[in-house]
C-alpha cells in the first residue's frame, strides 16, 4: 500500500461514486423513467478504479456495454453522464448515445461500446497513435470474459504484439457472458493462458482487491509506457446485478449474489484494509460516502429536470461536414 | 497537367499527402511487402496493386505499416488511431473482404461522431478495390459501394479517371469524416491528364462527363467509360446523352442528376451491382419522386443480374453491363412511345 492519503481518498471516492451511481440507477430504472438497455457495473469498481488511477487524461481507454464504471474512473463528468443516461439534450453526448455509448474525448475516454469485442481494436489504434506521438501515452481496453471469444479481439492483440504497441488488454472475468458461465464458453484453462499465446505478457489477478489491481496495473502500464509492447491481465470479479437491468438472474447459483455481497464486495474489502492499516479513519470514509450521495442525488435531480433533445437534433452530428 | 496512370495518380497522392501532414499513415496487407523476410529488402511490393509503392522507403516503418491478414484488426486499428488524432489510410485489398471488418466500419467508425454527441472525429480513409473484369470470381469481384453508401456517417468516393483519383483521394485524406474509397481494379492502368501539385475534388459535386439532349446517363467508376463508349455509338444515330458521374455516392450531388433529367426527360442509370436495394435503384427513385413530370419515358436501370459474380470469361462478360447493352437500353428509352 504505497499510496498517499489523498490517493487513497480519491480511489475510495471513485469506487463509491460508481457504486452509488449504479445503485441509484437500479432504483430509477425500476420506475420506468430511463429508456433503453442498461448494464450495471456495481461489484467491479475496484477494477475500473485500480486501472484508471494509473492513467492520465493523455492516456486512452475503450470500454464496454457495462461502461459506467470505466467512464467515471477515467474522469467523465458524473452529472453529464446521468443526464446522458436519461437521454437529455445537455447530456455528455447530447442524448444521442445513452448508457452504451458514453464517451468523452477530452479525458481520453473513447467510448463505452455496444458491440462485445468492439473496443480492443480501437484501443490498439489509439496505442498506435500514442506510439507515434512519442509522449509515453498508453491505451487500455476493458473487456469482459465474453469479449475474449470475439475474433477481432484476437486480431487486435496480435497486431499490438507485432507492432510492440503501448496497450494493455484488461479482461474482467465476472463469470458470465450474458447468461452463460465463462467455464462453458472459454475452452482454454483461463483467459490469461489464452492471451499468453499471442506473445503478450499476461497476468491473472484478484479483481476484488483494489490494491492488487492497482499494483498489477502499475507494473503493466509502466511496461507498456516504456516501449516493451502490450500486456494483458485477467481479473476475477463479479457483478452485483444482471447482464442487463431486468435480467432475473435465474442462471446464477442460489446464494451466489448474497455471498458476493458479503465476501467479495470490493468497497468493503477496501474499507477494512485501510482501517486495519490505520490509513484512513472511518470518519474520513463516511464523509466521502456523504459527499458521493449528495453528488448522485444532485445528478439525478438535474437529469430529471434537464431538457429533452428536439426532433431537429436527429440529423446533427452525423458528419463534421456533408 | 501530366499524363499519368490511375495507379500512379493514387501513389503520387499518397506521397504528397504523407509529405504534407505527418499524421497521415498508411496501413494494410502487403502495403510494404517483404517485411520480416531476412533475405529481401522491404518495399519491393508496395501493395498487391502497387499503389503504395515507395512509401515505406520514403516515410519509414512507422508511417507505412504492413499488417497481418486481419481485416477487422486493420480497420479497428485505423479507426482507433483516427479517434486519437491520426489520419490513417487503411487498405482492404478487395472490398469483398469488408465482410470481415464491417462491424468496425458500420458500428464503430461511422457512428463515433453521432453517438458521442459531435465531440469525436474519425478522419480515416479506407481504400479498397472493387469490380468485375479480371475473372476473379465471386469473392474478389463485387461492387459493394451500396452497402456502405447506406450507412450514415460514412462518405463514399468512386473515381473514374486518373485526375479524379488524385483529386478525390486528396479530399478524402484531408476530410475529417471516415471515407470509403473504391478503386476499380481494371482502371489502374488507364492513363489521363492529371493536374500537377495540389488538386482536390470536392465531395458531392458530380462531373459532367458529356452533354447531350436526349437522355441522361448516370454511372460511376468503370461504368463511366462504358457509358462514354455507348454514347459515342449512339451519336452516330443522332442520339446525344448527358453523362453524369456523381464521383461520390455519399454525399450525392442530387441537383446535377435532377437538373439533367429535367433537361433530357429520360434517365438510364448504369451500375455493376445487382439491382435490389442498389445505387441504380436509389437514383431511379430519386428522379421518379422529384422530377416525375419531366419524364418522357420510364426510367431504366442497367445493372448486373441478381447473382454472384461468375468466374468464366463468357459468364463474367454476360454479368457486367456492356456498352452494347447500355446503347440498346438508351435507344429503347429514347424511342419509347
Amino acid at each position: 500500500m504505497q499510496l498517499a492519503r489523498e490517493e487513497l481518498q480519491q480511489a475510495y471516492r471513485q469506487m463509491k461514486t460508481i457504486r452509488e451511481f449504479e445503485e441509484r440507477l437500479h432504483k430509477e430504472i425500476a420506475t420506468g423513467v430511463i429508456p433503453g438497455f442498461t448494464h450495471l457495473y456495481a461489484g467491479q469498481e475496484s477494477v475500473a478504479v485500480g486501472v484508471c488511477e494509473n492513467l492520465t487524461n493523455d492516456d486512452y481507454i475503450t470500454s464496454t456495454h457495462r461502461g459506467h464504471g470505466h467512464c467515471i474512473a477515467k474522469g467523465c463528468d458524473v452529472i453529464g453522464m446521468m443526464k446522458e443516461i436519461y437521454g437529455r439534450a445537455d447530456g455528455l453526448c447530447k442524448g444521442k448515445g445513452g448508457s452504451m455509448h458514453v464517451a468523452d474525448m477530452d479525458v481520453g475516454m473513447l467510448g463505452a461500446n455496444g458491440i462485445v469485442g468492439g473496443g480492443p481494436p480501437l484501443a490498439t489504434g489509439a496505442a498506435l497513435a500514442a506510439k507515434l506521438n512519442k509522449k509515453g501515452g498508453v491505451a487500455v481496453s476493458f473487456g469482459g470474459d465474453g469479449s475474449c471469444n470475439q475474433g477481432p479481439v484476437f486480431e487486435a492483440m496480435n497486431i499490438a504484439a507485432i507492432l510492440k504497441l503501448p496497450s494493455v488488454y484488461v479482461y474482467e472475468n465476472n463469470r458470465y457472458s450474458e447468461h452463460t458461465h465463462s467455464s462453458y464458453v472459454i475452452a482454454s484453462e483461463s483467459i490469461a493462458s489464452r492471451v499468453e499465446g499471442f506473445g503478450i505478457h499476461t497476468v491473472k489477478a484478484d479483481g476484488f482487491d483494489f490494491f492488487e489491481v492497482h499494483e498489477v496495473m502499475k507494473e503493466l502500464i509502466t511496461k507498456a509506457r516504456e516501449g516493451n509492447g502490450p500486456c494483458a491481465v485477467e481479473f476475477e470479479t463479479t457483478r452485483f446485478y444482471g447482464h442487463f437491468e431486468g435480467d432475473p438472474q435465474n442462471y446464477r447459483a442460489p446464494t451466489e449474489l448474497e455471498d458476493d455481497r458479503e465476501n467479495n464486495d470490493c468497497l468493503k474489502i477496501f474499507r477494512s484494509k485501510v482501517s486495519e492499516a490505520g490509513l484512513l479513519a472511518d470518519e474520513d470514509l463516511d464523509n466521502i460516502d456523504n459527499e458521493v450521495l449528495t453528488l448522485i442525488d444532485d445528478a439525478v435531480e438535474q437529469a430529471q429536470n434537464s431538457p429533452a433533445p428536439t426532433p431537429d437534433d436527429v440529423t446533427t452530428d452525423v458528419y463534421v461536414s456533408y | 497537367m501530366t499524363e499519368t496512370t490511375f495507379r500512379e495518380a493514387l501513389t503520387d497522392t499518397l506521397h504528397q499527402e504523407m509529405a504534407r501532414d505527418e499524421n497521415v499513415i498508411v496501413m494494410g496487407e502487403d502495403v510494404v511487402g517483404g517485411t520480416g523476410n531476412p533475405h529481401v529488402e522491404p518495399d519491393f511490393v508496395g501493395g498487391v496493386f502497387g499503389v503504395t509503392a515507395g512509401l515505406y522507403t520514403k516515410f519509414g516503418v512507422e508511417r507505412c505499416i504492413d499488417m497481418p491478414i486481419s481485416e477487422a484488426g486493420i480497420v479497428g486499428t485505423a479507426a482507433g488511431a483516427a479517434l486519437a488524432g491520426k489520419r490513417p489510410v487503411a487498405e482492404i485489398m478487395f472490398c469483398d473482404f469488408m465482410g470481415l471488418c464491417l462491424d468496425q466500419l458500420m458500428n464503430q467508425a461511422a457512428k463515433f461522431r453521432y453517438m458521442f454527441g459531435g465531440k469525436a472525429t474519425c478522419p480515416m480513409v479506407l481504400r479498397t478495390t472493387y469490380g468485375a473484369g479480371m475473372n476473379a470470381a465471386s469473392q474478389h469481384s463485387q461492387s459493394l459501394h451500396p452497402i456502405v453508401t447506406m450507412i450514415p456517417g460514412l462518405k463514399v468516393a468512386i473515381p473514374s479517371t486518373p485526375a479524379d483519383a488524385k483529386g478525390l483521394l486528396t479530399t478524402a485524406i484531408r476530410d475529417d469524416d471516415p471515407v470509403i474509397f473504391f478503386e476499380h481494379k481494371t482502371l489502374y492502368t488507364i492513363s489521363g491528364d492529371v493536374p500537377d501539385g495540389d488538386h482536390t475534388v470536392p465531395f458531392g459535386k458530380a462531373r459532367i462527363v458529356a452533354e447531350g439532349e436526349d437522355c441522361t446517363l448516370v454511372a460511376t467508376g468503370r461504368m463511366v467509360s462504358f457509358c462514354e463508349n455507348a454514347a459515342q455509338a449512339l451519336s452516330e444515330d443522332g442520339i446525344s446523352c448527358d453523362i453524369i458521374d456523381p464521383r461520390t455516392t455519399s454525399p450525392l450531388d442530387e441537383d446535377a442528376i435532377l437538373d439533367s433529367v429535367e433537361k433530357t426527360g429520360r434517365l438510364v442509370v448504369v451500375d455493376e451491382t445487382p439491382p435490389r436495394c442498389s445505387f441504380a435503384g436509389d437514383i431511379a427513385a430519386l428522379a421518379a419522386s422529384e422530377v416525375f413530370s419531366s419524364l418522357k419515358a420510364p426510367i431504366k436501370q442497367v445493372t448486373a443480374p441478381h447473382s454472384p459474380v461468375p468466374f468464366a470469361k463468357e459468364l463474367e462478360a454476360a454479368y457486367v453491363p456492356s456498352p452494347a447493352k447500355i446503347k440498346d437500353i438508351v435507344e429503347q428509352t429514347v424511342n419509347y412511345k
